[in-house]
């Protein structure tokens, strides 16, 4: 059978000692995917906040933007939780009966809040006298869909949209504790688990929630970066520098968390403290030294304060801007990964390490993965069809 | 006694005590046998790891009792060799069940400071992590002290397994459930021992029942200097170790 | 109530029609339309725990195996393997229990599986009867010498070495390599044949190994001398030096 096949190689490579059990990985790349995934959605709706509840002018072109990636990840983020269960067709055991001590069991309740109360219902008022707008406008299958998405409600006088700025208001100050619920319940998830060393730890939903926070803001910066031009627009500046400078001081925050466990860590220098540095030396030097924090959080870092620092020209900041966001993407991830596959590399035995071979195919393959963080652009660009995020009147031409 | 045609039709009692519906909370541990009242019992397990000799009878026994998969990935039980040397090095290896490793290795002994096996399998902590992360209740608590998995609510999550801090479980490569020792329960019930206990040449493994008054863990409790797996974690484990060695963890 | 929607803009009316027209649909299905096998917590444990206890019983347990076969139990019962259960050699027998004429347990006659349990490991513990597979009789089958029941070896070991002979290395290359062991343990006969119940004698006092290796001893020419009454104060001699071994440390 190709799994023993693979648990017979994977035996070759163990290094030390590890119970005999622990010589599979139990949560796969999928288990990666999802908190990168979530990460995105509270960071997005993060961002989106700004705009509305603390009334940050500048970031105004980018909220719709924001709300609509939040709304496509959210979409995704199930999938890659189903695919990786052993028996996927039970899941909606998880939703009927949930086990209350368990934070897993949160996932069903806090999904459908976010979901249906949050998202849906802020998109909803942001876009309703838009969406009537534009079905008297539509013809064919577009304007009953339209009509439909606004439950074929009518009034777009001033009173009425006044209503819907004033729900979408109180909506999003409801959804911040929403998005940090979202969000820091996966945290807790392996925050809680006492028998981990490497992932039982107070901050562990803080450091999960300010990473999201970071990814959410670069990813929207991207998707501005991008979608804009391929409009023939121009990118407000203004805009893109504010979102820079959040973006920055998010980062700050979450490396000073995260160094601030590092130092803890070595300084109290518990029992687990020898594996877990032979971990991090060896089997996730790459991934978290490299990956997480030089290019992921410190080369970022340094390119936006020289930024700030130096005033440079419009077209270098865009470039440099672009390039941090990607690398935060990829950092994010790492972290992701450092984590949740890092935290299963070693024994609890706390003598031994394991390796993780991941499959290409296979339901919890290399490739699986790509399509699930592929499709959420493919929504996104359905959506912004759909519900472009802007007037032809507020973007400016090139 | 007929205790052979008492066990043959055992299993016709046990299967239509269990197809009555709207079973009570207390009524459903009389069914398990009408014989077997389960707030009577209390299980525990005594491991003397001086006695240990490192043979493997019980994990052969524990996989053909229980139907584990025949592969060195999968235990329910399982003995791990230590062996620590004077430059105060330690080499630990699980044992495989056919002396595959190590023969008459004599020049192994030349530097050993310490050297002794270790039987390992699920504690069934009375204060359970791995309970308590389920995220559909599929693994419980008995009242009478075994932790067990419903195989047919069970989704495959491995929560379970992350939070188990002795690996004691796995995923089962064909059900896809998780999986891990029951003390064998369906033997229990029965007034058996478990599998392991029962076929363990030296007594390392003791088994008794905490509620009995006259129990062979009860007087190994009262002999021996007991010591539990990771006490800090506080999971009130239920296998209890004698002379067992600070390294082993 | 109805002020409260003439109040509210026709949008939000909407909205909280759907909302709630969502909640009773869910609420409908959960409490009404679900089977209560999908819903009650307690029934799932219930009917859990008998699907675990209703479980094939593979191993009869030991004291099944006497009703049929008296002969083997007394041949057994004051033998070595008196505590060591048919089903550890015999392997998995409630088949055979079912069915006696047609299903037989397996019988290991090969040396690989009394090797198991008496191939020499260094870890197992001190005294365990163990022999070097390349260099005892090889390739005979065990079973020619020792009756699996009753094991007695077919000569009554002579010299201590027999079982343990993991001391006896450690001893020839120390400086007590031609001491005999006898000359500091006496070992009264029976504990040849109750090796845990009759132990042999240590030494318990410095002057034991004064005799030698005091100064003022006229015993042991060319020997290491120390003053007994000045030399490590109030320990016994073993406290520090290991007799057996290089050096004594």
């Amino acid at each position: 059978m190709e799994l023993t096949h693979m648990l017979h190689e994977l035996s070759t490579q163990v290094v030390g000692f590890i119970y005999p059990n622990e010589i599979e990985i139990q949560w796969s790349i999928l288990i990666v995917v999802y908190p990168y995934i979530t990460g995105l959605v509270a960071g997005a709706f993060i961002l989106a906040s700004l705009v509305k509840v603390f009334n940050v002018k500048e970031l105004q072109p980018t909220y719709r933007l924001a709300m609509l990636t939040a709304l496509a990840f959210m979409l995704i983020a199930p999938l890659p939780l189903q695919l990786h269960l052993g028996r996927p067709e039970r899941s909606f055991e998880m939703f009927l009966t949930p086990h209350p001590s368990s934070a897993m069991a949160m996932f069903g309740f806090v999904y459908l809040w976010y979901l249906m109360v949050v998202l849906l219902l802020e998109i909803w008022f942001e876009y309703r006298r838009d969406m009537i707008v534009w079905s008297g406008e539509a013809t064919g299958p577009k304007k009953w869909l339209l009509k439909g998405l606004s439950l074929f409600s009518t009034d777009i006088s001033e009173k009425a949209v006044a209503f819907d700025k004033k729900t979408v208001k109180v909506i999003t100050i409801i959804g911040i504790p929403s998005a940090f619920l979202l969000h820091g319940y996966v945290g807790f998830i392996f925050g809680s688990i006492k028998a981990n060393p490497w992932w039982s730890s107070v901050m562990m939903p803080v450091v999960f929630l300010f990473s999201a926070i970071v990814s959410g803001i670069a990813m929207v910066m991207l998707l501005y970066m991008i979608v804009v031009p391929l409009r023939g627009a121009k990118i407000d500046m203004k805009c893109l520098d504010k979102i820079a400078s959040f973006l920055f001081y998010a980062v700050i925050v979450d490396f000073s968390i995260e160094v601030l466990d590092f130092i803890h860590r070595l300084y109290e220098s518990e029992e687990s403290i020898k594996i877990l540095s032979q971990l991090v030396s060896t089997k996730l030097f790459m991934s978290l030294v490299v990956l997480q924090v030089l290019l992921g959080m410190l080369v970022p870092l340094g390119v936006m304060a020289v930024i700030k620092i130096f005033r440079l020209q419009e077209e270098l900041r865009k470039l440099l801007y672009f390039i941090s966001a990607v690398l935060i993407q990829l950092g994010i991830f790492s972290t992701r990964w450092n984590v949740v596959i890092g935290g299963q590399l070693f024994s609890k035995s706390f003598r031994g390490l394991t390796t993780y071979k991941m499959e290409l195919t296979g339901i919890e393959g290399l490739l699986v993965a790509l399509v699930l963080l592929i499709v959420p652009f493919v929504i996104l660009s359905l959506l912004m069809k759909l519900l472009p995020p802007w007037k032809k009147e507020e973007l400016v031409s090139q | 006694m007929d205790r052979r045609n008492f066990l043959k039709h055992l299993g016709l009692v046990i299967s239509s005590g269990g197809i009555a519906g709207g079973i009570s909370a207390d009524a459903w541990a009389k069914i398990i046998n009408k014989d077997y009242d389960t707030a009577k019992h209390f299980y525990g397990m005594g491991v003397d790891v001086d006695k240990c000799i490192g043979c493997g009878r019980c994990m052969q026994a524990c996989k053909t009792e229980n139907s584990v998969p025949d592969l060195p990935f999968y235990y329910r039980t399982w003995v791990e060799r230590y062996i620590i040397k004077t430059d105060k090095s330690i080499l630990v290896k699980t044992i495989t069940m056919n002396n595959s490793d190590e023969p008459s290795d004599v020049s192994a002994e030349r530097d050993m400071l310490r050297s002794f096996f270790v039987p390992k399998l699920c504690n069934q902590c009375d204060h359970p992590p791995c309970v308590q992360v389920c995220p559909v209740g599929a693994t419980f608590k008995t009242e009478d002290g075994v932790i067990l998995v419903d195989a047919k609510r069970c989704i495959g999550c491995r929560y379970c397994i992350q939070a188990c801090p002795y690996g004691a479980r796995y995923l089962h490569p064909e059900t896809r459930v998780a999986d891990k020792c029951t003390f064998c329960y369906h033997r229990l019930v029965k007034g058996l021992l478990p599998a392991c206990v029962e076929v363990c040449p030296t007594q390392a493994r003791i088994f008794g029942d905490m509620k009995s008054i006259a129990s062979p863990l009860g007087r190994f409790t009262r002999m021996h200097k007991i010591h539990v797996l990771k006490p800090a974690l506080n999971t009130d484990p239920k296998v209890y170790y004698a002379n067992l060695d600070g390294e082993v963890n | 109530m109805g002020d409260f929607f003439k109040k509210l803009p026709e949008q939000a009316v909407r909205i909280i029609v759907l909302f709630i027209a969502l909640a009773v649909v869910l609420f409908v299905v959960r409490q009404f339309i679900l089977p209560s096998s999908l819903k009650d917590t307690v029934l799932q444990k219930a009917t859990a725990t008998e699907r675990e206890a209703a479980k094939d019983v593979m191993y009869a347990g030991a004291q099944i195996c006497a009703g049929c076969h008296e002969k083997q139990r007394d041949v057994k019962a004051s033998g070595y393997h008196r505590d060591l259960a048919c089903e550890s050699c015999h392997g998995a027998a409630q088949k055979h229990v079912d069915n006696p004429a047609e299903v037989k347990p397996t019988s290991p006659r090969k040396r690989d599986y009394c090797g198991y349990c008496h191939t020499y490991n260094a870890s197992r513990p001190t005294g365990f009867p163990q022999i070097n597979p390349v260099t005892h009789n090889p390739r005979k089958a065990c079973v020619s010498c020792h009756n699996p029941h009753n094991p007695a070896p077919s000569r009554t070991p002579e010299s201590c070495n027999a079982c343990h002979a993991q001391i006896e290395r450690v001893k020839a290359a120390s400086y007590h390599a031609l001491l005999s062991c006898t000359v500091c343990h006496t070992a009264p006969e029976k504990h040849k044949t109750s090796p845990r119940t009759v132990m042999p004698s240590k030494p318990d006092k410095r002057e034991f190994c004064g005799k030698c290796h005091d100064k003022e001893s006229r015993n042991g020419k060319g020997m290491p001398k120390i003053d007994m009454d000045t030399h490590g104060e109030k320990y016994v001699c073993w406290q520090c030096h290991y007799p057996h071994s290089l050096g004594g440390l």
